[in-house]
């Protein structure tokens, strides 16, 4: 057996110790009639053979680096330096467990600790905790961080929210009798006279924005803060990273709380997991944000030395009384990202930003010339992603695209009916020009082959 | 190929106005600083790391190589489904893979980690009741020994909690366990082998006195790696379950993670599982969101699939002869319980299965702490094993050594404990000022609570 180091010899000697006959001996507790089940599992594979059948389930998957990818939406295809990689493959951060025994753990302690720094630099804000599941479910735990600080029961979210996001917020809501209100969308961003006459009761607990919104574009963050506060309400920005490194980030406009999706932070996409969940909040909320916190404090000869601190928050002392029931959170991936950050920097992170950006308002400015194209929302400013109007129904004319190997974006019809005939492209460092010559060149033909399909569709 | 830069697209009003105060690395400087906190982390390459309810087994090597394939890392989750064929396919193969070794119907991979799993499968029990019109069911009754996410998951769920105490064997005392169950009550939720490594003999009991008040039982797989591949918890009545992909499963723990945490479920809950559903139709694979009884979504894209990869990696490896992992988990940890006996009682008497619970109040040092012991463990370069739970057993040390040590490490564990005690009897104080060998020493944890310090200020703050 491949990974059990005891021979037969170990186990006969083991057993004697033990004062046991066999093995079943060992499991004489259980029931007998449930022993040894008979399993429906194949025989087990020697490591050539496992690699070879590995190798060929990911044969039938086309990675990113094989297509020309506009493809975002969550999920950015970005530039991993190699020494990420290598940071965490290294076996004593792969293999270790939580750092409850701190002086055994003192690297990873430290390393935490410089993340929970950089999480809460880019995002303005005092606090950052030691990261969640992902930016869904770190915008849903920081809502309900609000609703238990606020005492209010009603959450009120944009609708221009990543739409993965918003379901996973109903799915936290609906189990703790929160309410969830949807701020409708006007054009590309949140109608903010609608939040207005939403926040007017004083109900609510707390806005929820994204910053850009999934549509791409920037979203008036400092009125929406405002009006929060005006009725009581806190404020929670879910913040791109890369973004927050170009835009006056959400601490800095006033937010109580942000989170975000820390993939694009050196995370490969890995078909959307595992990545890192960033939450962020103001000093008044510290000891209710959920999940590990590590301090900074001195060992017994007076010397710096990092610990998990306020664990009175958590669910291995506090149990139903926790802030949460996060147990194992993301710490890998939040180490992939310190070291991402730490490589780059604020100056590196705006290169990024600036040069995915140059990108994407040279390809909107081309493709939306194209015959039949347009932008679906001209005169909303926006980073690296924007809105492209087609057409023809944008699942078709990405299709199409697609047989020519190019990821054109993320058809929105899924998203919202009204937006049928759009696609949301991403640009990256990562587009080359070549890539959106070819895009540019793809979208004639696309469009009328796209066209040709929905007429036969419609005649049947 | 540029168009304008930020200084031209960005409104004025949206730029950032001070630069976040970060470092920017050279590559060399970066890989050294990385370098020295990892010689300064107790790792499973570097010694035992016997964590009670941690399963801290050796993570096979060509599973980390599989999960880093470009074909499995380098995907997208919105890409065209007809080009993740491979991947669908491995999720879709991994969760028929659970269900036989669990004994459950179906199974969802989504759930991010343990406690995830936990609140994913009482969402569903809440869902299953409201279904069938019963909306008084608001509680759970859960064992005072249990892992302190089973109550945390509950009350997430906005479930109240009771709970039912321990026999003095450790199991579930089932007099005070009927006094609990009531039409308020949505599950009983229960780990097995329980957190002090004993099986719950009477689970077929406690499963009929559950269901015959109308509720479900819930299995926290934190503990499968003593029973995987020998026994299966469909077969003892329960009605869903969660798994850790990074105990039983081998997936790297990380520092604390990425792991998994799949739900695993009798046919008749398989409505209420989170979308998306992976279907096979034809020689392919889809997903499926049109899933009108659903929970609904627990987290964005389909799961923490580069940790499936390696689970599926390890399961394929092990094949049909995957019990061998659970009677060698069961042995070592026997082993090592009676290695330590002469020197540390263990806290019961009953037969543990694959960790036990031992305490330093019935050792050859009574009033040795457990924490002393613990810190000292880390100067002969072993990671302590779980101190003070379950909270049930005072000065509690839970040690967990998982099929993956040897005689020899056993072996070497016994002795190091042994001349611990002995230097406790002989002098007392030295073991309040271990570690002594660690890179820090004793950390201060109540002046970090008292003022928490979590991140760095400039000094001009």
């Amino acid at each position: 057996m491949a990974y059990l180091p005891n021979t037969d010899a170990d186990r006969a000697a083991m057993l004697a110790a033990v004062g046991a006959a066999a093995v079943d001996d060992l499991f004489r507790d259980v029931p007998s009639e449930w022993l040894h089940p008979a399993l429906d599992l194949p025989p087990p594979l020697s490591e050539p053979e496992l690699v070879a059948e590995l190798r060929a389930l990911a044969r039938r998957n086309r990675p990113l680096a094989d297509w020309d990818c506009f493809l975002g939406a969550g999920i950015t295809h970005r530039f991993i330096p190699q020494v990420v990689h290598a940071t965490i493959r290294r076996p004593e951060f792969a293999t270790s467990y939580t750092p409850y025994q701190a002086e055994a753990s003192q690297g990873y302690l430290q390393a935490i600790f410089e993340f929970q720094t950089m999480v809460a630099e880019l995002y303005g804000l005092a606090v950052a905790n030691a990261s969640m599941y992902d930016g869904a479910t770190a915008t849903a735990e920081g809502a309900l961080m609000a609703v238990a600080h606020t005492g209010r029961s009603r959450l009120l979210v944009s609708a221009t929210c990543h739409p993965e996001t918003l379901r996973v917020l109903d799915t936290y809501a609906a189990g703790r009798g929160v309410q969830v209100t949807r701020i409708p969308r006007a054009g590309a961003i949140t109608d903010l006279g609608a939040a207005r006459e939403l926040l007017a009761g004083g109900e609510s607990a707390v806005v929820v924005v994204a910053q850009p919104s999934f549509l791409g574009a920037l979203e008036p963050v400092r009125e929406l803060v405002q009006a929060a506060h005006a009725t009581g309400a806190m404020a929670l920005v879910a913040a791109d990273p890369v973004a927050a490194s170009v835009l006056e980030p959400p601490g800095a406009l006033g937010a109580d709380i942000a989170s975000g999706e820390g993939q694009p932070l050196g995370i490969p996409p890995q078909l959307g997991g595992p990545t890192v969940g960033l939450l962020a909040c103001s000093e008044a909320l510290l000891r209710r944000i959920p999940g590990r916190l590590v301090g900074r404090t001195t060992d017994a000869r007076g010397e710096t030395a990092y610990c998990l601190t306020l664990q009175t928050r958590e669910q291995h002392i506090r149990r139903e009384r926790a802030t949460s029931n996060i147990c194992t959170n993301h710490a890998l991936m939040a180490l992939a990202a310190t070291a991402y950050v730490g490589r780059l920097g604020a100056r590196g992170l705006e290169q990024v930003a600036e040069i995915s950006s140059r990108r994407a308002h040279h390809l909107a400015t081309a493709a939306g010339r194209r015959p039949g194209y347009a932008l679906a929302f001209p005169d909303a400013p926006f980073l690296w992603e924007f809105v492209l109007r087609c057409p023809a129904p944008a699942a078709a004319v990405a299709a199409r695209m697609a047989e020519q190997g190019i990821l054109a974006g993320l058809p929105l019809g899924r998203v919202d009916p009204e937006l049928e005939d759009c696609l949301l492209v991403c640009t990256t460092e990562l587009t080359t020009p070549p890539m959106i010559e070819r895009f540019l060149a793809a979208l004639p033909a696309a469009a009328s082959e796209a066209r040709a399909v929905a007429t036969v569709e419609a005649v049947r | 190929m540029d168009g304008p830069g930020l200084a031209a697209t960005l409104p004025d009003d949206q730029r950032r106005r001070r630069p976040a105060r970060l470092p920017s690395v050279s590559e060399p400087e970066l890989a050294r600083h990385f370098g020295r906190l990892a010689r300064r982390t107790h790792n499973l390459q570097q010694g035992i790391y016997p964590l009670g309810s941690c399963t801290m087994k050796y993570n096979p090597a060509v599973n980390e190589e599989m999960a880093q394939l470009e074909g499995f890392a380098g995907c997208h989750p919105y890409q065209p489904e007809a080009t993740i064929q491979g991947a669908l396919e491995l999720m879709w193969t991994l969760e028929r893979w659970l269900g036989t070794i669990t004994g459950m119907d179906a199974f969802s991979l989504q759930p991010a980690a343990g406690a995830h799993g936990e609140w994913t499968g009482l969402r569903m029990i809440q869902a299953w009741h409201a279904a069938s019109g019963d909306l008084t069911r608001t509680e759970v009754v859960i064992p005072d020994s249990a892992h302190g996410t089973n109550p945390a998951s509950a009350a997430q769920c906005g479930l109240a909690v009771v709970t039912v105490r321990s026999g003095a064997d450790g199991t579930v005392d089932l007099e005070d366990l009927v006094r609990r169950l009531s039409p308020r009550t949505a599950a009983v939720m229960l780990t097995n082998p329980n957190t002090l490594g004993i099986f719950e003999r009477e689970i077929a009991t406690v499963a009929r006195l559950a269901h015959a008040a109308g509720a479900l039982l819930y299995y926290d797989g934190a503990n499968l790696n003593a029973l995987v591949g020998m026994a299966r918890p469909g077969d003892m009545g329960f009605d869903i379950v969660h798994l850790n992909l990074h105990k039983t499963f081998s997936t790297p723990h990380g520092g604390g993670g990425p792991g998994a945490g799949p739900v695993g479920v009798r046919a008749r809950l398989e409505p209420f599982l989170p979308t998306p559903r992976i279907e096979r139709e034809g020689g392919g694979y889809r997903l499926d969101e049109d899933r009108p009884r659903s929970i609904g979504k627990v987290r964005s894209f389909y799961g923490n699939f580069g940790m499936l990869v390696r689970a599926y990696c390890y399961i394929r490896a092990y094949g049909d002869g995957i019990a061998q992992v659970a009677q060698d988990a069961v042995l070592t940890s026997r082993y090592l319980r009676h290695r330590l006996a002469p020197a540390l009682g263990t806290a019961l008497a009953s037969d543990s299965f694959h960790e036990f619970v031992a305490t330093t109040t019935r050792s050859t040092a009574p009033r040795l702490r457990a924490l002393d012991l613990a810190k000292r463990m880390i100067d002969f370069g072993i990671y302590p094993p779980t101190v003070y739970f379950p909270t049930t057993v005072p000065e509690a040390l839970m040690f967990e050594p998982t099929e993956t040590e040897s005689r020899a490490a056993l072996d070497d564990l016994a002795e190091v404990v042994t001349a611990i005690l002995d230097e406790a009897a002989a002098d007392p104080e030295r073991l309040h000022m271990a570690p002594e060998q660690a890179p820090v020493g004793r950390v201060d944890e109540v002046s970090a609570a008292r003022h928490p310090e979590v991140r760095w200020w400039p000094a001009d703050r």
